[in-house]
């Protein structure tokens, strides 16, 4: 790491975060203004405004230039979206996790212009009016949760037309789409002509953009004694004045035109999940090699300028929530997440020279962000996958791994061409999409357990006593399993569409007020069909919920069956009523359930099955489903951290887990379920058809000890291997410190699944004596993690 | 469920139905009677990680040739389905016996404690010659064998001992692996779980330096010497 870089990351990893209203004013200045204006135009024309008028920064010995707020982590807020009340400042300002600082001057212009403004007009306040009750009860009971509420839909990835196509050309596409629209035989011609005015003000924006920064650049260089640093920031000038208004000649620029995007993308609006530039190591290659070859670049300088591109991204945090309490705090990750690896489009390994220095460069710089994985392929050596594994046991859970062939069949499962498939990749945590082509939203996580819940008690939340479901029969009166399946379906069914309902009324609201022309140049054909990202302008238009608590709800209802219908050992009521005393004084029969019974996570298809089934179910009601930009629903299995919150609104299930406490997370099994070693957990979680979502998530855990020497690393990638050999669609490692081997020492109940390297053989970490589990952990604290 | 339990092992009959009553699982069964079809069934579970590693099933104990009827018919299933083998011995057997399941062993891990006889007597009861036997001829048959040396402060780690294993076993025929066994005490709980007394208290693990030691003499012998395995 070069001296100048290991200054901008200790500047970035230091810098603190704080709020920044310098957004919510400009934004505040011109909707006041209130000319009139079609949303689109109104829209371009405000991020016009921002770019015009926002601080230009540029920090010392930075390559790569631009920040969304007016310095590193100065973080912007969104009130057209939702705007943060007085009480919100105060506990971004005092909590103690994820905190953002907020000045008094912040606190005073919110106060007087900015909170004053907005109220009655943002986005959320038009969603929860517009919600019906049903949907309100549902959404409170913790049943699912809206995306939308607070960020604009976004969850899209860049493909590589920037690096062959300037602002300007993308300029003339517009026009071109422009004059070819047909006023008098399409109905739309009119919209399509506003939205395609509004993107081609939003590339009169971007470029006024890039020109503050070359002219900072400028300003910056006339006074610079230092003659290296006035060379720099002559040359920084130089490539923003190059890019992005034309395409890219080389890696700096390349990096630059790419960053410039990005911001203006967080910046329009704030869309989930951040933004990322896709498959980095195919797209910036040419630019590289070209370099190279005549001599303009080595590998140190393409090194150095990646990792001041890194530095960019650390820069931004998510912006914090409204609404907040002190508990919700958050993170301050935004989910870009880098790609590198798989298929080119062409179907041949698309690993080259440059997978391998980006490897490089996450292991060096060690960030939060940004995020990273890597798509794996049958066709991609395994010195990659080695690569890779080498940077995992460092223990920063980074790359993940994703299996590009899976990925590449879900792809083309929902009609994509095999070049977009293979194009494709991942985002946010481990979503599948046709990178530059593909709309594909996160609308809500969905609480499976609960709806269990809920239909245990005929229709009744237990936790309010308040009926929001359906009268599904009373379950004391079931004479089978498959009366309870039947109820569940009719819960199940009856949730979703309230969900999809909701859905279709927030999607219109974005389609209608919310339109974003910038985003809208970057994806395939918005321009081509004149219409928005929000408004099915894109090539595909998809949305998911993503389903969570699979591990619970398969181990509660594989413990149903099991005792009451299976062996009859046990009678429903009782079971019920051992629920609602949150096993209060019944630990016997609740280690029974704990103990003795099948679990998913084991290999062991008597619970497997189950899993099966309620992944079926759950397919069956959301898959294929429309939403209102000629798209459809699909599935996803990933809880980012929803499992903690939906298990704190669900009472105590039948597999054991007492009330309020964390749901499984991810496809991984139930909390400690898992007894019979990592091989089980796979073969379970790969009985799963991952092919039928667009994303599953899976975390694994390992002592360092287990990864030592190139043994280990080879075990590992055997692992993924053999896993991607059966379909899973992603997997993540992460290697344990000491804190929780002492957090197992304490309870070891949620710990079961806890391995470690003894001596030469491996053993379960909770059967060990405690003086070996202290010589264990003193051992894993040595190793620095 | 009450903080402790008691165990009269004089009264014993291991009938298991305490591990079924205790829901905690205060009592586990150490091993269970299987079918040849059960133990197949559960080595096949995992042929897809075998087919990445090119691993597959190892033998162990005890001694697993003390069950060499069921032994052999699970290593002759195990070829038919062309799945790995390894069978991991202490060597004190008949020829015959070894002789009757080579043929479906891809790999023996071959214990060999000390060269030194009467130190064998001692501390094992038995001497180590048919062992010895044994180890040559199946080194000499041209089977695939890594030798495994259970590292004991005190009992076979002085110089002139070790010098003399790594010259024997680079006079065998077809071993080119040893892995050495540093002695270690993770199984004090076990002992104390069993209620037995640890007679080896006295002794403690071999030191890095120590067993470094041992590797470099043991390279002059034979190419390939590794710590663990």
């Amino acid at each position: 790491m070069t001296e100048r870089v290991k200054k901008l990351r200790e500047q970035s990893v230091t810098a603190i975060p704080y709020l920044s209203a310098e957004r919510a004013l400009l934004m505040t200045e011109f909707y006041r203004e209130g000319a009139f204006l079609s949303p689109p135009i109104r829209r371009a024309m405000a991020f016009k405004r921002i770019m015009e008028n926002k601080e230009i920064c540029i920090n010392d010995g930075e390559l790569i230039v631009g920040e969304r707020g007016p310095a590193p982590k100065a973080t912007s807020t969104f009130p057209e979206l939702c705007c943060h009340t007085q009480e919100d400042l105060e506990i971004l300002n005092s909590r103690e996790k994820v905190w953002f600082r907020v000045s008094e001057e912040t606190k005073k212009e919110f106060e007087e212009k900015v909170i004053p403004f907005w109220k009655g007009k943002t986005i959320r306040e038009k969603i929860f009016e517009e919600m019906t009750e049903k949907w309100k009860e549902a959404y409170s009971a913790g049943i699912f949760t809206e995306f939308m509420e607070q960020r604009a839909p976004g969850h899209t990835v860049l493909d590589d037309k920037i690096y062959r196509k300037g602002m300007l050309g993308f300029k003339k596409d517009v026009d071109e789409a422009l004059r070819l629209l047909d006023f008098i035989d399409d109905p739309e011609a009119h919209s399509k002509s506003e939205e395609l005015k509004a993107m081609s003000i939003a590339i009169d924006a971007i470029l006024i953009l890039a020109s503050r920064y070359a002219d900072k650049a400028k300003a910056l260089a006339d006074l610079e004694h230092d003659p290296n640093r006035k060379s720099e920031l002559l040359r920084v000038e130089s490539v923003c004045r190059r890019v992005p208004a034309n395409a890219p000649t080389n890696l700096w620029e390349a990096l630059q035109y790419y960053w410039f995007v990005h911001l203006g993308v967080i910046t329009e609006l704030n869309p989930w999940d951040a933004f990322n530039p896709g498959r980095l190591d195919q797209h910036l290659y040419p630019f590289y090699k070209a370099g190279i070859e005549d001599g303009s670049l080595d590998r140190v300088k393409a090194e150095e300028l990646l990792q001041c591109f890194w530095v960019k991204f650390n820069n931004q945090p998510a912006p914090p929530k409204v609404g907040v309490t002190a508990a919700e705090s958050g993170t301050y990750t935004d989910f870009a997440n880098i790609n590198t690896g798989g298929l080119k489009p062409d179907g041949t390994d698309g690993v080259n020279e440059l997978t391998h220095l980006i490897l490089d460069v996450i292991n060096e710089m060690r960030l939060v962000q940004p995020s990273s994985n890597i798509q794996l392929s049958r066709k991609n050596p395994d010195e990659f996958l080695k690569h890779a594994c080498r940077v995992v046991r460092e223990g920063r859970g980074q790359p993940s791994i994703f299996n590009a062939d899976t990925i590449v069949e879900e792809l083309l499962r929902q009609g994509k061409t095999v070049e977009d498939a293979r194009n494709g990749g991942t985002s946010g945590c481990v979503e599948t999409g046709a990178f530059g082509k593909e709309s594909y939203i996160l609308t809500g996580y969905f609480n499976l357990p609960k709806v269990l819940e809920i239909t245990l008690h005929d229709g009744v939340d237990p936790r309010t006593g308040k009926k929001i479901g359906l009268e599904s029969g009373d379950p004391s009166m079931f004479r089978s399993f498959e009366d309870l399946q039947k109820a569940f379906q009719i819960q199940l069914k009856y949730f979703i569409e309230i969900k999809l309902r909701g859905n279709n009324v927030i999607e219109r609201l974005y389609a209608e007020h919310m339109p974003v022309p910038f985003l809208s140049i970057l994806i395939d054909d918005c321009i081509k069909n004149g219409k928005d990202y929000n408004n099915g302008g894109a090539r595909y238009n998809t949305n998911y919920i993503q389903g969570v608590g699979i591990g619970t709800i398969t181990d509660s209802l594989t413990a149903i069956r099991h005792h009451v219908f299976s062996n009859k050992t046990m009678a429903m009521k009782d079971l019920l009523k051992m629920l609602s005393a949150n096993f209060e004084g019944l630990e016997k029969q609740r280690l029974l359930f704990v103990n003795k019974t099948p679990k998913y996570g084991n290999d062991n298809d008597e619970a497997d099955d189950i899993m099966r089934w309620v992944f079926d179910e759950f397919y069956s009601v959301v898959n294929g489903r429309t939403n209102t930009k000629g798209g459809v629903y699909r599935i996803n299995m990933l809880p980012t951290t929803c499992h903690v919150y939906f298990g704190s609104v669900t009472g105590a299930s039948a597999d054991g887990r007492k009330a309020w406490m964390p749901l499984s997370e991810g496809i991984s099994p139930v909390q400690g379920a898992d007894r019979k070693g990592p091989t089980a957990v796979l073969k379970s979680a790969g009985k799963m058809d991952h092919v039928r979502t667009g994303g599953t998530l899976l975390n694994q855990k390992f002592t360092p000890q287990l990864l030592e020497g190139e043994k280990g690393i080879e075990n590992l990638s055997h692992l993924v291997r053999s896993y991607f050999t059966m379909g899973g669609h992603h997997i993540q490692f992460n290697v344990v410190n000491a804190e929780t081997l002492r957090a197992a020492q304490v309870n070891p109940e949620q710990h079961r699944d806890l391995i470690v390297r003894v001596a030469g053989y491996s053993d379960y970490f909770c059967d060990l004596s405690v003086a070996l589990q202290d010589e264990i952990i003193a051992r894993t604290e040595h190793q620095g993690f | 469920m009450d903080g402790g339990f008691v165990t009269q092992r004089d009264v014993c009959v291991e009938c298991g139905d305490c591990i079924e009553v205790c829901n905690s699982e205060a009592r586990e069964m150490a091993g269970k009677e299987v079918t040849v079809e059960e133990v197949i069934r559960e080595i096949e579970k995992d042929t897809v990680f075998y087919n990445q590693s090119g691993g597959g099933a190892s033998f162990s104990g005890g001694e697993p040739l003390l069950q060499h009827e069921f032994l052999t018919e699970v290593l002759k299933e195990c070829k038919e389905k062309n799945i790995h083998t390894v069978v991991d011995t202490t060597g004190l057997t008949s020829p015959q016996m070894l002789e009757s399941i080579s043929a479906f062993v891809d790999l023996f891990l071959f214990d060999l404690k000390t060269l030194d006889d009467a130190k064998h007597i001692e501390f094992t009861g038995v001497s180590n010659k048919q062992i010895l036997e044994n180890l040559r001829h199946l080194a000499d048959s041209g089977k695939e064998v890594i030798v495994r040396i259970p590292v004991i402060p005190g009992f076979n780690d002085d110089p002139v001992q070790i010098r003399a294993t790594g010259s024997f076993v680079s006079s065998l025929g077809n071993v080119r692996e040893i892995h050495l066994l540093p002695y270690h005490v993770s199984g004090l709980e076990k002992y104390r779980r069993l209620g037995m007394k640890n007679e080896m208290h006295a002794t403690h693990p071999p030191s890095a330096d120590d067993l470094s030691v041992i590797v470099k003499e043991l390279r002059k012998h034979v190419s390939s010497v590794c710590i663990g395995g």
